[in-house]
């Protein structure tokens, strides 16, 4: 689960990190006000998305008056920010955070994070802030430093240190950075996070050090444990399809094409996509059903691939494990029947009972077309959207 | 002979009282896994499934001498699960359990470094190895006793995988699914250097899936270490990025996650690469000059 900056800075200050004061509106006149408190100009104002590149694409901008600051939020609030992160239909811009604008010295890049390799819990830092890691893993990868965490002992100071003085930091700024170091260690541990990140940790015109992003990604199979962070969740940035999806307990990812998939197991589910695309058709979606297929799962899922207009077919893949095929097969006869949806249905059924569930499938006067087996059904899948284009 | 799990594995479940251990311990039973006991707090001296409930774990393995342990309890109890297995020294532990939070096994994976059990999965289908022994949830009609090992982040497409072996004739040694999850007990080279050492063993088939780099580790390792030869399916060549797919590893982020960085490292290791889940078998025809 991502969170917005502003409520990611929130945290940061409760571990004494170096925040900016900052204010968050949900109304243009909210943020000229804002401008008055903070005063003096230049400020920074940035829309508060779940995406990352806001800069590059117009959603954070410096600008010198309140009602500049002003001007911009009445501009952005209640649109859609595209980034090249955001996917083409961008994010919704609800909220504008402003702070005063820095001058800048030096922009370094921390975050902390899982290297699954290892398994390990790291802290990485670079001196090329304000640009992507990866980015800077291709083209550098010699400046990015890394600390590893021992579990049993936390933080320690020596590690914030030692990267504080390859990243040529000196004097006060050495402790401050250790600081910063122990502080978000200590943040991701205790709130079960999956990614902290700080790009850019700035040095200031002063000297000092000012985290101006700040990025935090939450645990999501851990939140049953932090209720205060499941809080902080803002559905309105998924696509409402999703929302539905995931209140209906299917793992749901949309795409553009137009072959619907429906199938038991995210691998399965990526596998069946694969081999659309292999045959020349387009998945439109990404619909993991889970462990039992029921007829009012299957009746649910069929409801959210349905939403989309895109969709000309759709594919059921299940492999069925302990749950016998014939019970699958009129559960999809019962949600095809239900639902009265004219869009053909490819089904493959495996596993126990797979014959009878085929031979249910086979008869039922729905437009309902069985396959044999993976790849059958697949090309049965294409050539049927192709026609009904 | 096969990998991990065979004849003489002695099982316990810790959660076979809840509703899921109850079935899944039914389905090993019935083919014919030696199940010896069960474990389940504060249900200690019951009998369940005919079989003895212990309290706790090591007094599970001191009254029936189990050698391997299966864990299905709900995600937050199911890293003490681990953890007490681990200290009980069980030398095989198989997590079927999803959504443990990433800390916990991080946790998990330290203690397991001082320790000689091996732990298999979170997030998983279990270990089979067919006719001797089955630890988890995978459908047992589908397997064949035979020569091709298996091994998966996935649950449902290792079924395809395992499916696709025995329309083939060619049946498996042992089938395992190390899990979804980022963080996981054992990886693909763990299980790869196994095979490699398992007479019965005579191709491997690695399923993976975007998402970290596990894949050009275990490429690497059979390059420089295995004669046998592999077959490998990547799923997720038409996922979008910063997507996560389902499973919580399976998301591209970062250098060398996309299913084609991932299969250009493994053809250039000498793995025979294939297309869809449906083009496994032809894959390991192409690989071993098998019928």
């Amino acid at each position: 689960m991502n969170l917005h900056e502003y409520q990611a800075k929130e945290i940061f200050k409760k571990y004494g990190l170096p925040v900016g004061e900052f204010e968050v509106s949900t109304k243009a006149t909210g943020i000229g006000r804002a401008a008055y408190d903070l005063a003096p100009g230049p400020y920074a104002v940035k829309c508060q998305v779940h995406s990352g590149a806001r800069g590059k694409a117009g959603g954070v901008k410096v600008v010198q008056t309140p009602a500049e600051a002003e001007a911009f939020a009445a501009k952005w609030l209640g649109r859609r920010l595209v980034t090249r992160q955001s996917g083409p239909h961008g994010k919704p811009v609800n909220k504008i955070l402003i702070e005063r604008a820095v001058k800048v010295q030096k922009e370094i890049y921390v975050s902390c994070a899982i290297d699954r390799a290892k398994a390990a819990l790291v802290v990485l830092a670079s001196p090329c802030g304000g640009m992507s890691i990866e980015e800077v893993a291709k083209q550098s990868p010699e400046k990015i430093f890394r600390e590893e965490i021992d579990l049993l002992v936390g933080p320690e100071a020596f590690q914030g240190r030692e990267l504080a003085y390859r990243l040529g930091l000196e004097g006060k700024q050495v402790n401050a950075f250790a600081k910063i170091y122990t502080g978000i260690v200590r943040m991701f541990l205790d709130n079960d996070l999956s990614l902290v990140e700080i790009n850019p940790l700035v040095v200031t015109e002063s000297g000092a050090l000012q985290c101006l992003d700040a990025k935090i990604n939450v645990d999501s199979y851990a939140l049953y444990r932090h209720p205060e962070l499941a809080e902080m969740d803002d559905p309105t940035q998924e696509d409402p399809r999703v929302a539905t999806a995931v209140a209906a307990g299917f793992s749901y990812v949309p795409l553009e094409g137009t072959i619907g998939c429906l199938v038991n197991g995210a691998g399965l589910a990526m596998g069946t996509m694969d081999i659309i695309k292999n045959m020349g058709g387009t998945p439109a979606n990404f619909l993991d059903v889970g462990g039992t297929a029921t007829k009012d799962r299957v009746k649910e899922a069929f409801k959210v691939i349905l939403e989309d207009p895109n969709v000309r077919c759709i594919m059921v893949n299940i492999f069925g494990g302990i749950v016998r095929c014939d019970m699958i097969a009129e559960g999809i006869k019962g949600a095809v029947e239900e639902i009265k949806t004219k869009v053909p249905v490819v089904v493959r059924l495996e596993g126990n009972h797979a014959q009878k569930g085929q031979e249910i499938l086979t008869d039922c006067g729905l437009n309902i077309v069985p396959a044999r087996d993976l790849r059958q059904a697949a090309a049965l899948a294409v050539k049927t959207a192709a026609a009904q284009a | 002979m096969s990998i991990l799990v065979n004849s003489d594995t002695r099982v316990i479940c810790q959660g076979i009282t809840g509703s899921q251990g109850t079935a899944h311990c039914e389905q090993m039973l019935a083919y014919g896994t030696k199940v010896v006991g069960g474990v389940t707090p504060g249900k200690g001296g019951q009998t369940h499934l005919g079989l003895p409930v212990f309290n706790t774990v090591s007094k599970a393995v001191e009254e029936t001498g189990a050698n391997a342990t299966m864990i299905m309890v709900p995600p937050p109890f199911a890293a003490d699960s681990i953890l007490e297995a681990i200290a009980a020294e069980i030398p095989l532990i198989v997590c079927i359990t999803e959504g443990i939070p990433v800390i916990d096994m991080l946790k998990v994976k330290a203690r397991l470094r001082q320790s000689r059990s091996v732990l298999i999965g979170p997030n998983c289908p279990g270990i089979l190895t067919p006719d001797e022994c089955k630890i988890g949830i995978m459908p047992q009609e589908i397997f064949l006793k035979g020569k091709v090992g298996i091994v998966s982040r996935s649950g449902t497409l290792t079924y395809e995988a395992v499916k696709e072996t025995t329309d083939a004739g060619f049946g498996q040694s042992t089938c395992v699914g190390i899990g979804g999850d980022p963080v996981q007990g054992s990886s693909f080279v763990d299980m790869l250097k196994r095979f490699e050492d398992d007479p019965k063993t005579e191709a491997v088939v690695m399923v993976g899936e975007i998402g970290g780099t596990a894949e050009q580790d275990a490429a690497h390792y059979i390059r420089d270490h295995m004669d046998k030869p592999v077959i490998s399916y990547i799923a997720g060549a038409s996922a979008p990025a910063g997507q996560r797919m389902g499973h919580a590893g399976a998301i591209i982020s970062g250098g060398g996650s996309t299913a084609a960085e991932k299969r250009k490292v493994l053809e250039e290791c000498g793995v025979t690469v294939v297309d869809t889940a449906a083009d496994i078998a032809d894959g390991i025809k192409k690989a071993t000059g098998w019928k």
